[in-house]
């Protein structure tokens, strides 16, 4: 019930929880909300960005790294997700259009 | 020669205009520069902001005035337009009121320093456009300042020490001026109004401390969950307490410049009596010239007028309710099935429990949706609250409805 010590005071926030340093959002990590993530399957992905436009908490990232597909197709760039912020939501798989993600039970404990 | 220039002019600025309350609500808001009104209208309170519109029209007073399509957008705008660090005003009454409900814990949860007028109206359905206090009293827990004014002049007052006392850091809460709907809103009154300057100087701008700004980016309303929600929350609790303090240094100090001053509470004809009545608004005007008769009667009863209501003025109360043997307390609201079915008569009641004080107290409900109450009922409410000392009339009175 009480977090005594480690959380400030209510004089010490400022006033109606008004945040004055911008991007603090950072700090909080919303992937313990998760219950299924996705998992893409690099082979299957044609890199058609969709996941990344659709993602309402940017948590698609698009790295600048290669990949070779079992069957020889050489791509630039992979996407992966940042399991820190995905709240497992699922609109990535609902919208790839070639149905390379697929949204995988979180093992019970949470552990990431 | 000079001085006395001065002085006719100081006579001059001085000399009362005919206002109606709505009226000298809008010469309030033009004499304090606000920035940003947002309004929708709705009886009786229309007449306010039209009359600001006439003003930002004349060029009188330089304002943005937003056209919204509710009161809940009204209450919203001006939440956000104060967040901007603008000076920002609405003015509702009753279904309005209820329509913002759900703003007024935003605007107290974002500590947004707003002043808002309410004409206080009977609540739907059935349809009443008449007078009472439903709506106030339904507001009350919102977390906003709340004053009950009883005059065209203490509106215009009290809106000017409103803007002082929500834009104080130390509250940073929002305000509402309350009075009695038509029978207040439209009628007229002298009313001395001050220049800009003087209103200014006593009550300067000053913008809220975290306000919206490209520059330098905050973020207001944001999640708080449970370990963080509750704090937040607090804050109010400890900034009502402060507001108490500042309310009465707001007084004080309009007094010293103005030449008026209210006190949080009015205690009127309380020096010997032996019973009070709590009322609030035109219903404390009228009881003034009323209880001179029943003074006359031998009922030696007293006015105690509620003129600050949130955060309640308690050390006050309990002093004028520890010279009296019984309180009457006039409710023109219903809290349908309590154990006293007046709102105010219910707080009195933990008041004279909490402080231990041995008065008989006595609930009235009167005034609903404006059923006429005149002097002599007021003369019966008198004798009421006399017979009261010696005698307990536990169960709320409803007073004039047919039986």
């Amino acid at each position: 019930m009480s977090s005594e010590g480690s959380l400030p005071a209510y004089y010490e926030i400022p006033p109606g929880g008004a945040i004055p340093e911008p991007g603090s959002s950072l700090k909080y990590k919303t992937g313990s909300w998760r219950v299924l993530r996705p998992v893409i399957n690099q082979d299957k992905c044609v890199r058609c960005r969709l996941c990344w436009v659709y993602c309402p908490d940017a948590a698609i990232l698009e790295l600048d790294e290669e990949y070779v597909t079992s069957k020889g197709r050489r791509y630039k760039i992979t996407y992966k997700v940042n399991y820190d912020y995905c709240k497992g939501c699922g609109v990535c798989a609902r919208e790839c259009p070639v149905n390379a993600i697929e949204m995988v039970p979180e093992p019970i404990g949470g552990e990431e | 020669m000079a001085v006395a220039a001065e002085e006719r002019l100081h006579v001059e600025r001085k000399k009362p205009r005919p206002l109606s309350t709505n009226s000298a609500i809008a010469h309030a808001v033009k004499d304090l520069d606000v920035d940003v009104v947002a309004a929708y209208p709705i009886t009786p309170q229309t007449t306010v902001v039209e009359k600001i519109a006439e003003f930002i029209a004349d060029g009188e007073l330089e304002a943005e005035m937003v056209h919204v399509e509710s009161e809940h957008s009204a209450l919203s705008a001006t939440v956000a337009a104060a967040l901007t660090g603008a000076r920002a005003f609405t003015a509702t009454a009753s279904q309005g009121l209820e329509l913002m409900h759900e703003i007024l814990h935003i605007a107290s949860g974002l500590r947004t320093p707003i002043v808002m007028s309410v004409a206080m109206r009977a609540l739907s359905a059935p349809i009443s456009i008449w007078n009472d206090h439903s709506d106030v009293m339904n507001a009350r827990d919102s977390g906003w300042i709340i004053f009950f004014v009883s005059s065209a002049q203490e509106a215009y007052d009290t809106v000017i020490q409103g803007y002082r006392i929500a834009e104080d850091s130390d509250v940073l809460l929002p305000v509402m001026v309350a009075y009695d709907g038509y029978v207040m809103s439209h009628t007229m009154e002298p009313v001395v109004t001050e220049d800009r300057d003087s209103v200014l100087a006593y009550a300067p701008k000053r913008p809220f401390p975290y306000k919206l700004d490209p520059e330098k980016p905050v973020t207001l309303g944001a999640l708080a969950d449970p370990d963080w929600y509750y704090e937040i929350k607090y804050q109010i609790v400890e900034a009502m307490r402060r507001a108490l303090d500042k309310a009465r240094e707001a007084d004080e100090e309009f007094g010293k410049r103005f030449g008026r001053k209210y006190g949080l509470v009015e205690c009127y004809m309380c020096e010997g009596a032996k019973s009070l009545i709590v009322a609030a608004s035109s219903y404390a005007a009228t009881l003034k010239a009323v209880l001179p008769r029943a003074w006359e009667e031998g009922l030696k009863v007293g006015l105690l007028r509620l003129r600050l209501y949130r955060p309640f003025p308690e050390d006050l109360i309990v002093d004028a309710l520890s010279n009296v043997d019984s309180v009457l307390v006039i409710d023109r609201a219903i809290s349908y099935g309590a154990p006293y079915q007046g709102p105010l008569a219910n707080e009195f009641s933990g008041l004279i429990l909490k402080h231990g004080l041995g008065v008989n107290l006595v609930s009235v409900v009167a005034g609903i949706g404006q059923r006429r109450m005149v002097d002599d009922d007021f003369l019966k409410l008198a004798k009421l609250a006399w017979e009261a000392r010696t005698v307990r009339k536990p169960e709320t009175i409803f007073y004039g409805v047919r039986k």
